[in-house]
Protein backbone atom coordinates (compact mmCIF):
# COMPACT_ATOMS: atom_id res chain seq x y z
CA UNK A 1 0.00 0.00 0.00
CA UNK A 2 2.38 2.33 1.27
CA UNK A 3 5.50 2.92 -1.23
CA UNK A 4 7.77 4.14 1.31
CA UNK A 5 9.74 1.46 2.00
CA UNK A 6 12.61 2.06 -0.33
CA UNK A 7 13.94 5.51 -0.35
CA UNK A 8 16.78 6.03 -3.29
CA UNK A 9 20.10 7.44 -1.98
CA UNK A 10 19.96 10.03 -4.20
CA UNK A 11 16.67 11.61 -1.95
CA UNK A 12 18.88 11.14 1.56
CA UNK A 13 21.34 13.16 0.09
CA UNK A 14 18.83 15.74 -0.90
CA UNK A 15 17.38 15.76 2.51
CA UNK A 16 20.79 15.84 4.49
CA UNK A 17 21.07 19.09 2.27
CA UNK A 18 17.51 20.08 3.31
CA UNK A 19 17.98 19.59 6.70
CA UNK A 20 21.72 21.72 7.09
CA UNK A 21 19.71 24.44 5.17
CA UNK A 22 16.88 24.61 7.28
CA UNK A 23 18.67 24.25 10.61
CA UNK A 24 20.94 27.11 9.63
CA UNK A 25 17.86 29.28 9.69
CA UNK A 26 16.81 28.86 12.71
CA UNK A 27 17.45 30.63 15.84
CA UNK A 28 17.39 29.74 19.22
CA UNK A 29 14.33 31.85 22.15
CA UNK A 30 16.50 33.10 24.25
CA UNK A 31 19.81 32.36 26.29
CA UNK A 32 22.60 29.87 25.12
CA UNK A 33 21.27 26.57 23.40
CA UNK A 34 21.79 23.43 25.99
CA UNK A 35 21.77 21.30 23.04
CA UNK A 36 23.20 21.95 19.22
CA UNK A 37 21.50 18.94 17.90
CA UNK A 38 18.72 19.59 15.51
CA UNK A 39 16.06 17.20 14.51
CA UNK A 40 14.04 16.77 11.21
CA UNK A 41 11.78 14.34 9.71
CA UNK A 42 9.93 13.57 6.49
CA UNK A 43 7.82 10.79 5.17
CA UNK A 44 7.08 10.20 1.23
CA UNK A 45 3.63 10.96 1.74
CA UNK A 46 1.70 12.99 3.27
CA UNK A 47 -1.89 11.60 2.68
CA UNK A 48 -2.41 7.71 3.58
CA UNK A 49 -5.26 6.73 1.57
CA UNK A 50 -8.36 3.94 3.12
CA UNK A 51 -9.23 2.08 -0.05
CA UNK A 52 -11.92 -0.85 0.39
CA UNK A 53 -9.00 -3.34 0.91
CA UNK A 54 -7.42 -1.65 3.41
CA UNK A 55 -5.88 -4.04 6.42
CA UNK A 56 -3.35 -1.85 8.32
CA UNK A 57 -0.28 -0.38 6.61
CA UNK A 58 3.28 0.22 7.60
CA UNK A 59 4.63 4.01 7.06
CA UNK A 60 8.42 4.76 6.70
CA UNK A 61 9.53 8.19 8.38
CA UNK A 62 13.22 9.08 7.71
CA UNK A 63 15.36 11.58 9.88
CA UNK A 64 18.52 13.02 10.72
CA UNK A 65 19.96 14.41 13.51
CA UNK A 66 22.15 17.52 12.75
CA UNK A 67 24.65 18.53 14.60
CA UNK A 68 25.58 15.05 16.53
CA UNK A 69 28.13 14.22 18.25
CA UNK A 70 29.94 11.43 16.90
CA UNK A 71 31.05 10.00 19.94
CA UNK A 72 27.89 10.17 22.00
CA UNK A 73 26.06 8.49 18.44
CA UNK A 74 29.03 5.79 19.00
CA UNK A 75 28.47 4.63 22.45
CA UNK A 76 24.61 4.80 21.85
CA UNK A 77 23.71 7.76 24.12
CA UNK A 78 21.00 9.14 21.04
CA UNK A 79 17.43 7.99 21.05
CA UNK A 80 14.89 8.74 19.28
CA UNK A 81 10.96 7.91 19.89
CA UNK A 82 8.47 8.14 17.08
CA UNK A 83 4.87 8.54 17.75
CA UNK A 84 2.02 8.60 15.09
CA UNK A 85 -0.67 10.32 17.11
CA UNK A 86 -4.91 10.23 15.86
CA UNK A 87 -7.47 13.47 15.54
CA UNK A 88 -8.88 13.43 19.14
CA UNK A 89 -12.02 12.53 20.15
CA UNK A 90 -13.96 12.49 23.29
CA UNK A 91 -14.10 9.05 24.68
CA UNK A 92 -16.97 7.37 27.20
CA UNK A 93 -15.75 3.81 28.95
CA UNK A 94 -18.80 1.88 30.80
CA UNK A 95 -18.49 -1.24 33.10
CA UNK A 96 -20.85 -3.90 33.39
CA UNK A 97 -21.47 -4.67 36.68
CA UNK A 98 -24.46 -7.77 37.50
CA UNK A 99 -28.03 -6.79 38.36
CA UNK A 100 -30.68 -9.29 38.43
CA UNK A 101 -28.67 -11.73 37.57
CA UNK A 102 -27.66 -9.96 34.04
CA UNK A 103 -24.38 -7.96 32.97
CA UNK A 104 -25.91 -4.23 32.76
CA UNK A 105 -23.43 -1.51 31.88
CA UNK A 106 -23.75 0.55 35.36
CA UNK A 107 -21.39 3.25 35.92
CA UNK A 108 -19.73 5.75 33.40
CA UNK A 109 -17.21 7.97 32.72
CA UNK A 110 -16.17 10.21 30.03
CA UNK A 111 -13.24 11.36 28.86
CA UNK A 112 -11.92 14.72 27.62
CA UNK A 113 -10.72 13.73 24.26
CA UNK A 114 -7.95 11.74 23.71
CA UNK A 115 -6.17 10.47 20.18
CA UNK A 116 -7.93 8.10 18.58
CA UNK A 117 -4.94 6.46 17.47
CA UNK A 118 -1.32 5.98 18.73
CA UNK A 119 1.46 4.23 17.25
CA UNK A 120 5.02 4.94 19.15
CA UNK A 121 8.30 3.30 18.06
CA UNK A 122 11.83 3.78 19.69
CA UNK A 123 15.36 2.69 19.44
CA UNK A 124 14.61 1.09 22.44
CA UNK A 125 12.27 0.12 24.72
CA UNK A 126 10.76 3.94 26.65
CA UNK A 127 11.81 2.92 29.74
CA UNK A 128 15.11 2.71 29.06
CA UNK A 129 15.28 6.18 27.38
CA UNK A 130 14.34 8.47 29.62
CA UNK A 131 13.01 9.12 33.29
CA UNK A 132 9.31 8.20 34.08
CA UNK A 133 9.27 12.13 34.78
CA UNK A 134 11.33 13.19 31.69
CA UNK A 135 8.65 10.78 29.72
CA UNK A 136 5.15 12.17 30.94
CA UNK A 137 6.84 15.52 31.05
CA UNK A 138 6.85 15.25 27.04
CA UNK A 139 3.42 12.97 27.36
CA UNK A 140 5.06 10.33 25.66
CA UNK A 141 4.12 6.59 25.73
CA UNK A 142 0.75 4.42 26.33
CA UNK A 143 0.91 5.17 29.68
CA UNK A 144 1.58 9.12 29.54
CA UNK A 145 -1.35 9.81 27.00
CA UNK A 146 -3.84 12.59 28.92
CA UNK A 147 -7.04 10.47 30.59
CA UNK A 148 -8.64 13.63 31.92
CA UNK A 149 -12.42 12.64 32.75
CA UNK A 150 -14.98 15.54 32.78
CA UNK A 151 -18.26 15.82 34.57
CA UNK A 152 -19.25 13.93 36.78
CA UNK A 153 -16.67 11.29 38.13
CA UNK A 154 -18.13 10.80 42.01
CA UNK A 155 -15.46 9.83 44.58
CA UNK A 156 -13.20 9.80 42.33
CA UNK A 157 -12.30 5.96 43.01
CA UNK A 158 -13.11 4.70 39.80
CA UNK A 159 -11.35 6.98 38.03
CA UNK A 160 -8.07 4.77 38.18
CA UNK A 161 -9.55 1.43 36.56
CA UNK A 162 -11.27 3.19 34.31
CA UNK A 163 -8.53 4.82 32.64
CA UNK A 164 -6.45 1.80 32.94
CA UNK A 165 -9.47 -0.06 31.18
CA UNK A 166 -9.56 2.90 28.47
CA UNK A 167 -5.51 2.42 28.05
CA UNK A 168 -6.17 -1.56 27.63
CA UNK A 169 -9.12 -1.73 25.51
CA UNK A 170 -7.51 0.67 23.14
CA UNK A 171 -4.56 -1.50 23.21
CA UNK A 172 -6.64 -4.58 22.45
CA UNK A 173 -8.33 -3.24 19.51
CA UNK A 174 -4.86 -2.02 18.25
CA UNK A 175 -5.46 1.51 17.96
CA UNK A 176 -2.39 1.96 20.81
CA UNK A 177 0.35 0.17 19.85
CA UNK A 178 4.18 0.22 20.39
CA UNK A 179 7.28 -0.79 18.86
CA UNK A 180 10.67 -0.43 20.85
CA UNK A 181 12.69 -1.14 18.29
CA UNK A 182 11.09 -0.03 15.67
CA UNK A 183 13.71 3.27 14.75
CA UNK A 184 17.21 2.28 13.76
CA UNK A 185 20.17 4.53 12.97
CA UNK A 186 20.78 4.18 9.22
CA UNK A 187 24.32 5.87 8.99
CA UNK A 188 26.08 8.66 11.10
CA UNK A 189 22.96 10.89 12.47
CA UNK A 190 20.26 9.14 9.43
CA UNK A 191 17.56 6.78 10.75
CA UNK A 192 14.35 4.85 9.85
CA UNK A 193 11.27 4.88 11.81
CA UNK A 194 9.07 2.57 10.67
CA UNK A 195 5.19 2.85 12.50
CA UNK A 196 2.02 0.27 12.27
CA UNK A 197 -0.84 1.80 11.05
CA UNK A 198 -3.75 -0.14 12.73
CA UNK A 199 -7.03 -1.94 9.58
CA UNK A 200 -9.43 0.47 11.60
CA UNK A 201 -7.16 3.68 11.83
CA UNK A 202 -9.87 6.69 12.24
CA UNK A 203 -9.59 8.77 9.67
CA UNK A 204 -8.46 12.88 10.08
CA UNK A 205 -5.30 15.07 10.61
CA UNK A 206 -3.09 12.93 12.23
CA UNK A 207 0.73 14.14 13.39
CA UNK A 208 3.84 12.47 12.98
CA UNK A 209 6.19 13.35 16.00
CA UNK A 210 9.60 12.61 16.69
CA UNK A 211 11.75 13.34 19.87
CA UNK A 212 15.10 13.21 20.15
CA UNK A 213 16.76 12.12 23.77
CA UNK A 214 19.93 12.23 24.33
CA UNK A 215 21.24 10.51 27.83
CA UNK A 216 17.20 10.12 29.08
CA UNK A 217 17.45 13.97 28.25
CA UNK A 218 14.70 15.61 25.90
CA UNK A 219 16.50 17.63 23.34
CA UNK A 220 14.42 18.58 20.42
CA UNK A 221 10.73 17.66 18.71
CA UNK A 222 9.50 17.62 14.99
CA UNK A 223 6.04 17.16 14.26
CA UNK A 224 4.46 16.77 10.50
CA UNK A 225 1.18 15.85 9.67
CA UNK A 226 -0.07 12.91 8.07
CA UNK A 227 -3.96 12.95 6.69
CA UNK A 228 -5.41 9.55 6.89
CA UNK A 229 -8.32 9.98 4.53
CA UNK A 230 -10.63 7.07 2.88
CA UNK A 231 -10.47 7.06 -0.92
CA UNK A 232 -13.19 7.47 -3.67
CA UNK A 233 -16.42 5.47 -3.24
CA UNK A 234 -15.54 4.88 0.46
CA UNK A 235 -15.27 9.06 0.98
CA UNK A 236 -17.99 9.40 -1.64
CA UNK A 237 -20.29 7.23 0.79
CA UNK A 238 -19.04 7.96 3.50
CA UNK A 239 -20.03 11.90 2.88
CA UNK A 240 -23.34 11.04 1.06
CA UNK A 241 -24.48 9.20 3.64
CA UNK A 242 -23.67 12.01 6.35
CA UNK A 243 -24.30 14.87 3.96
CA UNK A 244 -27.18 13.83 2.21
CA UNK A 245 -28.56 11.43 4.22
CA UNK A 246 -32.23 11.52 3.43
CA UNK A 247 -31.16 10.42 -0.36
CA UNK A 248 -28.52 8.08 0.94
CA UNK A 249 -31.52 5.96 2.80
CA UNK A 250 -34.18 6.83 -0.15
CA UNK A 251 -31.03 5.21 -2.40
CA UNK A 252 -30.99 2.43 0.49
CA UNK A 253 -34.63 1.22 -0.12
CA UNK A 254 -34.80 1.46 -3.99
CA UNK A 255 -31.70 -0.97 -3.98
CA UNK A 256 -33.61 -2.86 -1.86
CA UNK A 257 -37.06 -3.14 -3.78
CA UNK A 258 -34.98 -3.35 -7.00
CA UNK A 259 -32.61 -6.60 -5.72
CA UNK A 260 -36.27 -8.25 -4.40
CA UNK A 261 -38.28 -7.11 -8.02
CA UNK A 262 -35.26 -8.40 -9.79
CA UNK A 263 -34.81 -11.04 -7.76
CA UNK A 264 -39.02 -12.04 -8.15
CA UNK A 265 -38.44 -11.96 -11.51
CA UNK A 266 -35.58 -13.94 -12.45
CA UNK A 267 -36.43 -16.85 -9.95
CA UNK A 268 -40.21 -16.85 -10.89
CA UNK A 269 -42.10 -20.15 -11.10
CA UNK A 270 -45.38 -19.31 -12.18
CA UNK B 1 -11.02 -11.17 0.88
CA UNK B 2 -11.72 -8.37 2.75
CA UNK B 3 -13.80 -5.08 2.30
CA UNK B 4 -14.31 -1.85 4.04
CA UNK B 5 -17.85 -1.27 4.99
CA UNK B 6 -17.28 2.95 4.87
CA UNK B 7 -20.44 3.43 7.35
CA UNK B 8 -19.53 1.09 10.07
CA UNK B 9 -15.83 1.98 9.09
CA UNK B 10 -14.30 -1.28 9.57
CA UNK B 11 -12.70 -4.19 7.60
CA UNK B 12 -15.02 -7.42 7.14
CA UNK B 13 -14.59 -10.87 5.47
CA UNK B 14 -16.40 -10.76 1.80
CA UNK B 15 -17.37 -14.43 1.88
CA UNK B 16 -18.10 -14.34 5.64
CA UNK B 17 -20.92 -11.59 4.85
CA UNK B 18 -22.18 -13.15 1.69
CA UNK B 19 -21.87 -16.73 3.46
CA UNK B 20 -24.37 -15.25 6.63
CA UNK B 21 -26.80 -13.30 3.95
CA UNK B 22 -27.01 -16.85 2.07
CA UNK B 23 -27.53 -18.99 4.82
CA UNK B 24 -29.77 -16.88 6.42
CA UNK B 25 -31.54 -16.22 3.00
CA UNK B 26 -31.64 -19.83 2.82
CA UNK B 27 -33.71 -20.23 6.40
CA UNK B 28 -35.76 -17.46 5.52
CA UNK B 29 -37.08 -18.86 2.27
CA UNK B 30 -37.86 -21.93 3.83
CA UNK B 31 -39.82 -20.88 6.56
CA UNK B 32 -41.08 -17.91 4.69
CA UNK B 33 -39.88 -15.32 7.30
CA UNK B 34 -38.02 -12.08 6.73
CA UNK B 35 -34.83 -12.94 8.21
CA UNK B 36 -34.23 -9.90 10.39
CA UNK B 37 -34.16 -11.34 13.28
CA UNK B 38 -31.06 -13.73 12.57
CA UNK B 39 -29.14 -11.38 10.86
CA UNK B 40 -29.30 -8.70 13.05
CA UNK B 41 -28.03 -10.99 15.69
CA UNK B 42 -25.24 -12.24 13.09
CA UNK B 43 -23.99 -9.32 12.37
CA UNK B 44 -23.70 -8.62 16.23
CA UNK B 45 -21.41 -11.94 17.06
CA UNK B 46 -19.35 -10.65 14.02
CA UNK B 47 -18.64 -7.39 15.89
CA UNK B 48 -20.35 -5.31 13.50
CA UNK B 49 -22.12 -2.15 15.87
CA UNK B 50 -24.96 -2.86 16.84
CA UNK B 51 -26.46 0.32 15.61
CA UNK B 52 -25.60 -0.43 12.38
CA UNK B 53 -26.23 -4.14 12.44
CA UNK B 54 -30.00 -2.86 13.40
CA UNK B 55 -29.57 0.07 10.70
CA UNK B 56 -28.93 -2.62 7.97
CA UNK B 57 -30.82 -5.18 8.91
CA UNK B 58 -33.96 -3.36 8.09
CA UNK B 59 -32.55 -2.47 5.28
CA UNK B 60 -31.92 -5.98 4.10
CA UNK B 61 -35.59 -7.01 5.29
CA UNK B 62 -37.24 -5.04 2.33
CA UNK B 63 -35.57 -6.88 -0.51
CA UNK B 64 -36.47 -9.74 1.03
CA UNK B 65 -40.27 -9.03 1.73
CA UNK B 66 -40.70 -7.12 -1.82
CA UNK B 67 -40.11 -10.72 -3.14
CA UNK B 68 -42.04 -12.41 -0.76
CA UNK B 69 -44.84 -9.68 -1.13
CA UNK B 70 -44.79 -9.87 -4.84
CA UNK B 71 -45.54 -13.31 -5.25
CA UNK B 72 -48.85 -13.15 -3.03
CA UNK B 73 -50.06 -9.65 -4.98
CA UNK B 74 -49.88 -12.28 -8.01
CA UNK B 75 -52.42 -15.05 -6.06
CA UNK B 76 -54.24 -12.20 -4.47
CA UNK B 77 -53.61 -13.46 -1.03
CA UNK B 78 -53.11 -9.38 0.27
CA UNK B 79 -55.81 -7.30 2.30
CA UNK B 80 -54.16 -4.08 1.41
CA UNK B 81 -56.98 -2.14 3.39
CA UNK B 82 -56.01 -4.17 6.12
CA UNK B 83 -52.11 -3.53 5.23
CA UNK B 84 -52.59 -0.01 5.27
CA UNK B 85 -54.25 0.35 8.17
CA UNK B 86 -51.56 -1.61 10.29
CA UNK B 87 -48.94 0.08 8.26
CA UNK B 88 -50.78 3.69 9.84
CA UNK B 89 -49.61 2.12 13.01
CA UNK B 90 -46.43 0.52 11.81
CA UNK B 91 -45.17 4.08 10.73
CA UNK B 92 -45.69 5.54 13.82
CA UNK B 93 -44.09 3.16 15.82
CA UNK B 94 -41.06 3.26 13.63
CA UNK B 95 -40.69 7.05 14.12
CA UNK B 96 -40.85 6.46 17.66
CA UNK B 97 -38.65 3.43 17.75
CA UNK B 98 -36.19 5.64 16.55
CA UNK B 99 -36.25 8.06 18.92
CA UNK B 100 -35.76 5.67 21.76
CA UNK B 101 -32.96 4.08 19.84
CA UNK B 102 -31.35 7.27 19.54
CA UNK B 103 -31.99 7.27 23.62
CA UNK B 104 -30.82 4.33 24.69
CA UNK B 105 -27.35 5.16 22.15
CA UNK B 106 -26.77 8.26 24.06
CA UNK B 107 -26.81 6.72 27.74
CA UNK B 108 -24.96 2.94 26.59
CA UNK B 109 -27.89 0.63 27.50
CA UNK B 110 -28.92 -0.12 23.33
CA UNK B 111 -26.44 -3.14 23.30
CA UNK B 112 -28.71 -4.43 26.28
CA UNK B 113 -31.93 -3.56 25.37
CA UNK B 114 -31.19 -5.22 21.85
CA UNK B 115 -30.32 -7.97 23.26
CA UNK B 116 -33.15 -8.07 26.04
CA UNK B 117 -35.47 -7.58 23.21
CA UNK B 118 -34.72 -10.53 21.20
CA UNK B 119 -34.29 -12.75 24.66
CA UNK B 120 -37.50 -11.58 25.61
CA UNK B 121 -39.70 -12.01 22.02
CA UNK B 122 -37.42 -15.16 20.85
CA UNK B 123 -37.88 -17.15 23.82
CA UNK B 124 -41.28 -16.46 23.74
CA UNK B 125 -42.61 -16.77 19.77
CA UNK B 126 -39.72 -19.87 19.31
CA UNK B 127 -41.33 -21.75 22.95
CA UNK B 128 -45.10 -21.45 22.18
CA UNK B 129 -44.50 -22.13 18.46
CA UNK B 130 -42.73 -25.65 19.41
CA UNK B 131 -45.13 -26.52 21.75
CA UNK B 132 -47.99 -25.84 19.32
CA UNK B 133 -45.78 -27.67 16.43
CA UNK B 134 -45.30 -30.64 18.76
CA UNK B 135 -48.71 -30.68 19.65
CA UNK B 136 -49.52 -30.82 15.88
CA UNK B 137 -47.18 -33.29 15.54
CA UNK B 138 -48.18 -35.68 17.68
CA UNK B 139 -51.82 -35.58 16.78
CA UNK B 140 -50.49 -36.27 12.87
CA UNK B 141 -48.72 -38.91 14.78
CA UNK B 142 -52.12 -40.75 16.17
CA UNK B 143 -54.09 -39.61 12.66
CA UNK B 144 -56.51 -37.61 15.45
CA UNK B 145 -57.93 -34.56 12.88
CA UNK B 146 -56.52 -31.28 12.98
CA UNK B 147 -59.40 -29.06 14.75
CA UNK B 148 -60.59 -26.42 12.97
CA UNK B 149 -61.27 -22.82 13.27
CA UNK B 150 -64.52 -22.23 14.57
CA UNK B 151 -65.69 -19.24 12.52
CA UNK B 152 -67.60 -16.39 14.39
CA UNK B 153 -65.84 -16.55 17.49
CA UNK B 154 -65.37 -13.69 18.88
CA UNK B 155 -63.25 -11.88 21.62
CA UNK B 156 -62.90 -8.71 23.80
CA UNK B 157 -61.05 -7.33 20.49
CA UNK B 158 -64.36 -7.34 18.45
CA UNK B 159 -66.21 -5.24 20.69
CA UNK B 160 -63.82 -2.12 20.31
CA UNK B 161 -65.25 0.62 18.69
CA UNK B 162 -64.25 2.53 15.17
CA UNK B 163 -65.21 -0.56 13.83
CA UNK B 164 -64.08 -0.81 9.89
CA UNK B 165 -64.75 -3.55 7.33
CA UNK B 166 -62.20 -5.42 5.67
CA UNK B 167 -63.74 -7.06 2.61
CA UNK B 168 -61.02 -9.43 1.39
CA UNK B 169 -60.60 -10.80 5.38
CA UNK B 170 -63.75 -11.09 5.39
CA UNK B 171 -63.59 -8.85 8.47
CA UNK B 172 -65.66 -6.06 10.17
CA UNK B 173 -63.25 -5.12 13.12
CA UNK B 174 -62.48 -2.05 15.27
CA UNK B 175 -59.07 -0.17 13.76
CA UNK B 176 -57.29 0.77 17.25
CA UNK B 177 -55.73 -3.03 17.88
CA UNK B 178 -55.06 -2.88 14.38
CA UNK B 179 -52.93 0.37 14.76
CA UNK B 180 -51.95 -0.53 18.15
CA UNK B 181 -50.21 -3.90 16.53
CA UNK B 182 -48.85 -2.32 13.72
CA UNK B 183 -47.47 0.24 16.24
CA UNK B 184 -45.95 -2.25 18.29
CA UNK B 185 -44.35 -3.87 15.69
CA UNK B 186 -43.00 -0.40 14.31
CA UNK B 187 -41.05 0.19 17.21
CA UNK B 188 -39.80 -3.48 17.41
CA UNK B 189 -38.38 -2.81 13.59
CA UNK B 190 -36.35 0.19 14.38
CA UNK B 191 -34.92 -1.30 17.92
CA UNK B 192 -34.56 -4.61 16.86
CA UNK B 193 -34.01 -4.21 12.70
CA UNK B 194 -36.39 -6.68 11.92
CA UNK B 195 -39.50 -7.28 10.21
CA UNK B 196 -41.43 -8.60 12.91
CA UNK B 197 -43.13 -10.87 10.95
CA UNK B 198 -42.84 -13.64 13.41
CA UNK B 199 -45.09 -11.38 15.70
CA UNK B 200 -47.33 -10.10 13.17
CA UNK B 201 -48.54 -13.40 11.79
CA UNK B 202 -49.86 -15.11 14.82
CA UNK B 203 -51.19 -12.14 15.86
CA UNK B 204 -53.05 -11.70 13.24
CA UNK B 205 -54.26 -15.25 13.43
CA UNK B 206 -54.81 -15.48 17.14
CA UNK B 207 -56.09 -11.93 17.62
CA UNK B 208 -57.56 -10.17 15.49
CA UNK B 209 -58.47 -13.41 13.43
CA UNK B 210 -57.57 -12.44 10.11
CA UNK B 211 -57.78 -15.79 7.72
CA UNK B 212 -54.40 -17.51 7.08
CA UNK B 213 -54.59 -17.23 3.73
CA UNK B 214 -53.96 -13.65 3.52
CA UNK B 215 -51.96 -13.06 7.09
CA UNK B 216 -48.64 -13.73 4.92
CA UNK B 217 -49.34 -11.52 1.87
CA UNK B 218 -50.94 -9.02 3.84
CA UNK B 219 -48.31 -8.90 7.04
CA UNK B 220 -45.17 -9.15 4.21
CA UNK B 221 -46.93 -5.90 2.53
CA UNK B 222 -47.19 -3.73 5.60
CA UNK B 223 -43.81 -5.06 6.20
CA UNK B 224 -42.04 -3.41 3.40
CA UNK B 225 -42.98 0.06 4.33
CA UNK B 226 -42.09 -0.26 7.50
CA UNK B 227 -38.73 -1.46 7.41
CA UNK B 228 -37.92 0.88 4.32
CA UNK B 229 -39.10 3.91 6.26
CA UNK B 230 -37.05 2.17 9.41
CA UNK B 231 -34.47 2.71 6.72
CA UNK B 232 -34.75 6.30 5.74
CA UNK B 233 -35.08 6.97 9.31
CA UNK B 234 -32.32 5.09 10.61
CA UNK B 235 -30.46 6.72 7.81
CA UNK B 236 -31.23 10.31 8.34
CA UNK B 237 -30.91 10.19 12.60
CA UNK B 238 -28.17 7.76 13.63
CA UNK B 239 -26.61 7.53 9.93
CA UNK B 240 -26.04 3.85 10.47
CA UNK B 241 -27.02 2.07 7.66
CA UNK B 242 -24.10 0.74 5.83
CA UNK B 243 -25.02 0.17 2.26
CA UNK B 244 -22.07 -2.51 1.33
CA UNK B 245 -22.60 -4.17 4.04
CA UNK B 246 -26.78 -4.26 3.09
CA UNK B 247 -26.27 -4.91 -0.54
CA UNK B 248 -23.83 -7.66 -0.04
CA UNK B 249 -26.40 -9.53 2.20
CA UNK B 250 -29.59 -8.98 -0.24
CA UNK B 251 -27.69 -10.13 -3.03
CA UNK B 252 -26.88 -13.22 -1.33
CA UNK B 253 -30.04 -13.49 0.66
CA UNK B 254 -32.27 -13.40 -1.93
CA UNK B 255 -30.02 -15.90 -4.20
CA UNK B 256 -30.37 -18.04 -0.77
CA UNK B 257 -33.76 -17.66 -0.67
CA UNK B 258 -34.64 -19.58 -3.80
CA UNK B 259 -33.39 -22.80 -2.60
CA UNK B 260 -34.26 -22.48 0.81
CA UNK B 261 -38.42 -21.99 -0.79
CA UNK B 262 -37.44 -25.72 -2.49
CA UNK B 263 -36.38 -27.05 0.59
CA UNK B 264 -39.44 -26.09 2.71
CA UNK B 265 -41.74 -27.38 -0.34
CA UNK B 266 -40.84 -30.67 0.44
CA UNK B 267 -41.48 -30.48 4.10
CA UNK B 268 -44.60 -30.56 5.98
CA UNK B 269 -46.48 -27.94 8.08
CA UNK B 270 -45.84 -29.33 11.27
CA UNK B 271 -42.35 -30.34 10.70
CA UNK B 272 -41.04 -26.45 9.23
CA UNK B 273 -42.66 -25.11 12.21
CA UNK B 274 -41.03 -27.22 14.47
CA UNK B 275 -37.87 -26.22 12.65
CA UNK B 276 -38.63 -22.59 12.88
CA UNK B 277 -39.16 -22.55 16.37
CA UNK B 278 -35.94 -24.64 17.34
CA UNK B 279 -34.16 -22.19 15.17
CA UNK B 280 -35.66 -18.96 16.96
CA UNK B 281 -35.25 -20.17 20.29
CA UNK B 282 -31.50 -21.27 20.02
CA UNK B 283 -30.93 -17.87 18.77
CA UNK B 284 -32.99 -16.38 21.93
CA UNK B 285 -30.41 -19.25 24.02
CA UNK B 286 -27.22 -17.74 22.10
CA UNK B 287 -28.14 -13.65 23.22
CA UNK B 288 -29.65 -14.72 26.73
CA UNK B 289 -26.34 -16.52 27.66
CA UNK B 290 -24.10 -13.43 26.29
CA UNK B 291 -26.35 -11.57 29.02
CA UNK B 292 -25.75 -13.89 31.87
CA UNK B 293 -21.94 -15.21 31.69
CA UNK B 294 -19.81 -12.81 33.16
CA UNK B 295 -18.27 -10.88 30.33
CA UNK B 296 -14.45 -11.21 29.23
CA UNK B 297 -14.15 -7.51 29.24
CA UNK B 298 -16.30 -5.57 32.20
CA UNK B 299 -15.29 -2.18 30.63
CA UNK B 300 -16.13 -0.64 26.91
CA UNK B 301 -14.90 2.27 25.34
CA UNK B 302 -17.32 4.30 23.25
CA UNK B 303 -15.59 6.98 20.65
CA UNK B 304 -16.50 8.99 17.74
CA UNK B 305 -18.91 6.86 15.66
CA UNK B 306 -20.62 3.44 16.41
CA UNK B 307 -19.04 2.14 19.28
Amino acid sequence: MIASHLVPLSLVALFCALITASAQERTTPSGPPKFVERLDIGISTNEIAISSDFSGADITVFGAIDSVDDFLLAIGAYDLIVALEGPHQPATVRRKERVAGIWVNRHSISFSPIPASYSISSTRPLESIGSRMELAAHNVGINNIRLMPKGAIGDGSLVGPFRDALRRIMQTRGLYQRDPSGVRFISRGLFKASVRLPANIPVGAHNVRAELYRNGEFVTEQTIRLHVVKTGLEQFTYNFAHRHSLLYGMFAVAFALLTGWLSSIIFRKD
Amino acid sequence: MTIYLPIAELSVDVFIILGMGAAVGFLSGMFGVGGGFLITPLLIFYNIPPAVAVATGANQVVASSVSGALAHFRRGTVDVKLGVVLLIGGLMGATAGVQVFLLLRKIGQLDLIISLLYVVFLGTVGGLMLLESIHSLRRAAKNLPVRPRRPGQHNWIHRLPLKMRFKRSKLYLSVIPIITLGFAIGVLTSIMGVGGGFIMVPAMIYLLRVPTNVVIGTSLFQIIFVTAFTTIVQATTNFAVDIVLAGLLMIAGVIGAQYGVRVGQKMRGEQLRAGLAILVLAVGIRLGFDLVVPPDEFYSVVQGGFG
